[in-house]
């Protein structure tokens, strides 16, 4: 007999006795017996049928299945016959392990899994590392590397097994049919670095040495840009397509799952060198590549690295006025991708574990307060010769089913979530090969058990617990009972808000964090602003004199548009980033001794109404002028960082800077202005300002600043440069109010995530903290009775009470405010302007706690206090 | 108390395997059947109810030493489950008969010694 045939064999063995009894019967009235003496005689030769029955059962090697479909029987009657409670427990376990697995399953595509490359384990990024603490201070210990470097490196060591580079470019697509022009996002990497990486083409192939060179003119497309851009057409391989006006020849597209370096989704690859001009290619000190290198099987990192680091540090011994770094450093690829999300990831993660501990010590208390009332059914059956352990395994069942099913809801409600989660994260690393696979689901199920049992188990023994005779005897008193399993609601009460407390207090600083940023003045008007961004192709606009010619007839239509106030020209506008720095030094000092740190301080380009439009104040000195162009005169405007730090005791107007990289020239000041912020949460740098119409040709922002919405000015000022040139296509349409909240995207999503589970932990704790004191309440009727009937005041019964209720939630809170004293230091790297020990923070969650537990408190214990002393008494 | 009751138990059980096994060897026989033949050879000694050989029947046929089969009663038109020894029944017969010997002659050795031993 198989298992799945329990009934049948159940069926037939009732059969088989009731033929025994009937034979029985039938040879006992041949003897002479009347019908009714047959029967008992019958009963007495053959013995108790329900007892057989169940001892034959007991033989069969099923038992245990039966058993277990037993007890699941009754765990689901009892569940079902408190709707209310069995719904609440399920909808606590749904949320906490689906948040949970929604997380995990983010965490292990993003931090845990390895990259889908070739031997992963051996790749690694390469930096130059300048050791200079002050610089390193600010993120440049992990400095991109310069193209004549990346050169030495590759060919004067030999530690790795090779190495590659890539680089960011963008290119204007222009249509071949008609279709609108568009700024795609490109990545230059070298030939070498698809075979490296072990990537090969899904259709076509990847580049080849001979292309791989600055008048290179093939493209591979990405998946995502061959689908939407090009139809998915694989003919499109051998085909050219127009870059900048240049025909390039798509040579390959990639596969579909190749998210390297990030999930950005409508890219193309062009070879490394292609567009860059052979002087570019022979620069130590311009910083624009990054470096994957392999390492060979049986060499060290550190021997690898040091090979490389003695060619750098020679690079910088022959370079001492130009910025090359003295050494390099390394990470691994997964680290270097992860290095944005890892530590928020871990928060949230830690966040959603707090989350799920309270929520299991909740349904866990749930489970004490039932089985509070079932204290006599547990104990008839004891009595009965019910084994602790089968006492133990039901109630484990139904704290199994619970978790189950609020498990299986969860697990639904995380696929949702982890989408959700997906798309709102920015720049999340590998976002598109986030699914929920095989191991997600076993860590889920294995949450599943963990909750169960945690949530189970503590009830199950503790109501289990007491010896039969006692637990009657208790029962029959309502006043003394049950003190071992009160005490042990309030000490997973306790644990309960003390977690609560932590989570209340991570969320309170990153709240204040966000908060911080948010309101911080970047130093220009920020809503009614306007950018847009566009770049000339250098084909096209090969003069400075066309370059100007479009930038200034652009802005003279631009300010006559209705409804704009202003409009100047810039290259990079508060908020968006550091982008361009450069050395210069200051010919009117000495010179800097061999070396010292360099002076380095961002690149910009300005308009002459590029500062009044951004409402920049001028501090002193002047802004430029329509005169100041094409380099006559050479003039340039420094911000109040640069003036600070390098002319502390002088007036900078009419001293110089000399300049290498853009005409090696001294370009005298005219202006200070006042300091902006290139990124929320980051001090302002020294920055330097060049006139835009000097010729310079590099990516534009067009800034205007709107009488009123500003977006609305988006559609007219397109139009008027696709009447300038159809074929220019703009990009980041957004105000500076738009650019700053996209840079704090991250930071407010993982503080209102922490601050939706801390939320909810406090919902789930004064639910708990209600739960047991209407316990307590209830159990404690009768002594109420009394001591009201004695003469006790209603209000010294409150008091009682509610003593009762928030003693638990006092050293919940003591508990929870010491372990944040160790838990902020999770946090203090990712706060702004907040110190970890913020008393504001440790305060308002110290009250915000206490008052939900009063509120939670004072419904019972007032309740408590309204008793009928008379009908208390009566009740006993 | 009840551990002395478990240990009687036992032992009964595993003397009633060995009483089945062997009544089983004349052919096959359903349980009132083989209750009333051990009743009957014992004449009535053991006081035994007959259901309680259920147990026991389904012990055995679990471990694979009967095997059943519902078949109509030779004449009559009712339908009995014939429990019929298997070839590792067989066996086990043999098996559990010998260590009954054994366990007989040993409880006998030190019940009536033999004069030539004390």
């Amino acid at each position: 007999m198989k298992w799945w045939q329990i009934r049948k064999r159940s069926a037939d063995l009732d059969r088989e006795l009731r033929s025994d009894l009937e034979l029985e019967e039938q040879e006992q009235r041949e003897n002479g017996a009347s019908v009714d003496e047959a029967r008992y005689a019958a009963l007495r030769a053959f013995g108790n049928p329900t007892l057989i029955r169940e001892q034959t059962h007991a033989a069969w090697s099923s038992i245990w299945l039966e058993n277990l479909l037993r007890d699941f029987r009754i765990s689901v009657r009892t569940l079902l016959r408190s709707p209310g409670f069995s719904f609440i427990a399920v909808l606590v376990m749904a949320l906490c392990i689906g948040a949970a697995t929604s997380l995990f399953t983010v965490v292990r595509s993003v931090l845990l899994r390895p990259l889908p490359f070739r031997d992963p384990g051996s790749l690694v990024m390469v930096y130059e590392h300048f050791r200079d603490p002050a610089i390193n201070a600010v993120e440049f210990n992990y400095n991109s590397v310069s193209p004549a470097d990346f050169r030495d490196w590759r060919t004067k060591t030999h530690g790795f097994e090779d190495m590659a580079a890539w680089r960011y470019a963008h290119y204007n697509l222009t249509g071949e049919h008609g279709e609108l022009p568009e700024l795609v996002d490109a990545r230059a990497g070298s030939w070498n670095l698809f075979p490296m990486l072990g990537v090969k083409a899904a259709i076509g192939r990847t580049f080849t040495e001979s292309e791989d060179r600055p008048d290179g003119n093939v493209v591979m497309l990405t998946w995502n840009i061959f689908e939407r851009r090009f139809g998915a057409d694989p003919s499109i391989v051998g085909r050219q397509i127009h870059l900048d006006g240049k025909p390039f020849t798509v040579v390959g597209v990639l596969p579909k799952w190749f998210i390297y370096p990030d999930a950005g989704l409508q890219r193309i690859w062009v070879p490394y060198e292609s567009g860059m001009s052979p002087e570019l290619l022979n620069h130590h000190d311009y910083h624009f590549l990054r470096v994957v290198a392999r390492l060979r099987p049986n060499v060290s990192l550190s021997t690898a690295l040091s090979q490389v680091g003695a060619v750098q540090y020679q690079l910088h011994m022959q370079n001492l006025h130009a910025p090359v770094a003295e050494d390099v450093a390394s990470k691994t690829l997964t680290q270097d991708l992860a290095k944005d999300v890892k530590k928020p990831l871990t928060i949230l993660l830690c966040a959603v574990a707090c989350m799920l501990l309270i929520g299991c010590l909740n349904v866990a208390n749930l489970l004490v307060a039932r089985s509070a009332t079932r204290q006599k059914e547990i104990t008839i059956r004891s009595a009965l010769g019910a084994q602790r352990m089968t006492l133990i395994r039901g109630q484990l069942i139904e704290s199994l089913l619970i978790a189950i099913t609020g498990g299986v809801a969860g697990v639904l409600l995380s696929l949702a979530a982890t989408k959700w989660l997906v798309t709102t994260w920015q720049n999340l690393p590998s976002a598109l090969s986030v699914h929920t696979d095989g191991t997600v689901l076993a860590v889920a199920c294995a949450l599943i058990f963990a909750a169960a049992l945690l949530s189970g188990l503590l009830p199950a023994i503790s109501s289990t617990a007491r010896g039969s005779v006692a637990a009657l005897q208790a029962s029959s008193r309502s006043g003394a009972g049950s003190q071992s399993r009160t005490t042990m609601r309030k000490s997973l009460l306790t644990i309960e808000i003390a977690a609560t407390v932590v989570l209340l207090i991570g969320a309170g600083l990153l709240l204040k964090s966000f908060w911080q940023l948010r309101t911080t003045n970047i130093g220009c008007a920020t809503t009614s602003v306007l950018t847009m961004g566009y770049s000339l192709p250098a084909e096209k606009y090969d003069t400075p004199a066309k370059v100007n010619a479009f930038n200034e007839s652009l802005l003279d239509r631009v300010r006559t548009l209705p409804g704009v106030n202003a409009a100047g020209l810039g290259s990079v506008v508060p908020g968006a980033g550091a982008l361009e720095d450069d050395i210069f030094t200051i010919p009117e000092h000495p010179p800097l001794t061999p070396g010292a740190p360099l002076n380095d301080a961002m690149y910009r380009l300005a308009s002459p109404d590029y500062f009044s439009t951004l409402q920049i104040p001028l501090l002193s000195g002047r802004f430029f002028t329509r005169d100041d162009r094409d380099g006559r005169p050479k003039t340039v405007i420094i911000n109040k960082r640069l003036a600070r730090q390098f002319f502390p005791n002088e007036n900078p107007i009419g001293k110089h800077l000399h300049v290498v990289p853009y005409g090696d020239a001294d370009y005298q000041i005219v202006g200070v202005v006042d300091n902006t912020l290139y990124q929320v949460g980051q001090l302002p740098g020294p920055t330097m300002y060049f006139p835009v119409l000097s010729g310079n040709n590099m990516g534009f922002t067009l800034v205007v600043r709107a009488a009123s919405n500003p977006l609305a000015l988006s559609v007219p000022i397109q139009m008027q440069i696709a009447k300038l040139d159809p074929q220019l296509p703009v990009s980041d349409v957004l105000t500076i109010e738009q650019i700053i909240q996209q840079s704090l995207g991250n930071a407010s999503l993982s503080a209102s995530l922490v601050l939706a589970f801390a939320v909810l932990s406090l919902v789930l704790a004064s639910v708990g903290l209600y739960g047991v004191l209407s316990y307590l309440a209830t159990q404690r009727t009768a002594e109420i009775g009394v001591r009201i009937a004695l003469g006790a005041q209603r209000r010294q019964v409150l008091r009682l009470m509610l003593g009762d209720g928030l003693r638990p939630a006092l050293y919940g809170l003591v508990l929870g405010l010491a372990v944040s004293v160790a838990a902020v230091k999770l946090v203090e790297s990712m706060l702004y302007q907040t110190r970890p020990f913020d008393p504001a923070i440790f305060a308002a969650v110290a009250a915000t706690l206490l008052v939900v537990a009063a509120g939670a408190c004072l419904i019972p214990a007032w309740r408590a206090s309204r008793i009928d002393p008379m009908q208390a008494l009566r009740t006993e | 108390m009840t551990r002395q009751t478990k240990q009687s138990a036992n032992l009964l059980q595993g003397t009633l395997d060995m009483l089945v096994l062997r009544t089983l060897l004349y052919g096959p026989a359903h349980g009132h059947q083989i209750g009333k033949h051990i009743q009957r050879t014992t004449n009535e000694f053991l006081q035994m109810q007959h259901g309680s050989l259920y147990p026991a029947l389904h012990r055995l046929e679990e471990r694979g030493w009967v095997a059943s089969k519902w078949e109509t009663a030779p004449g009559g038109n009712r339908e009995f489950k014939y429990y019929r020894l298997t070839e590792k029944g067989r066996k086990q017969l043999v098996v559990e008969e010998s260590q009954w010997k054994q366990m007989a002659e040993a409880v006998a050795r030190v019940m009536w010694p033999t004069p030539e031993e004390s």
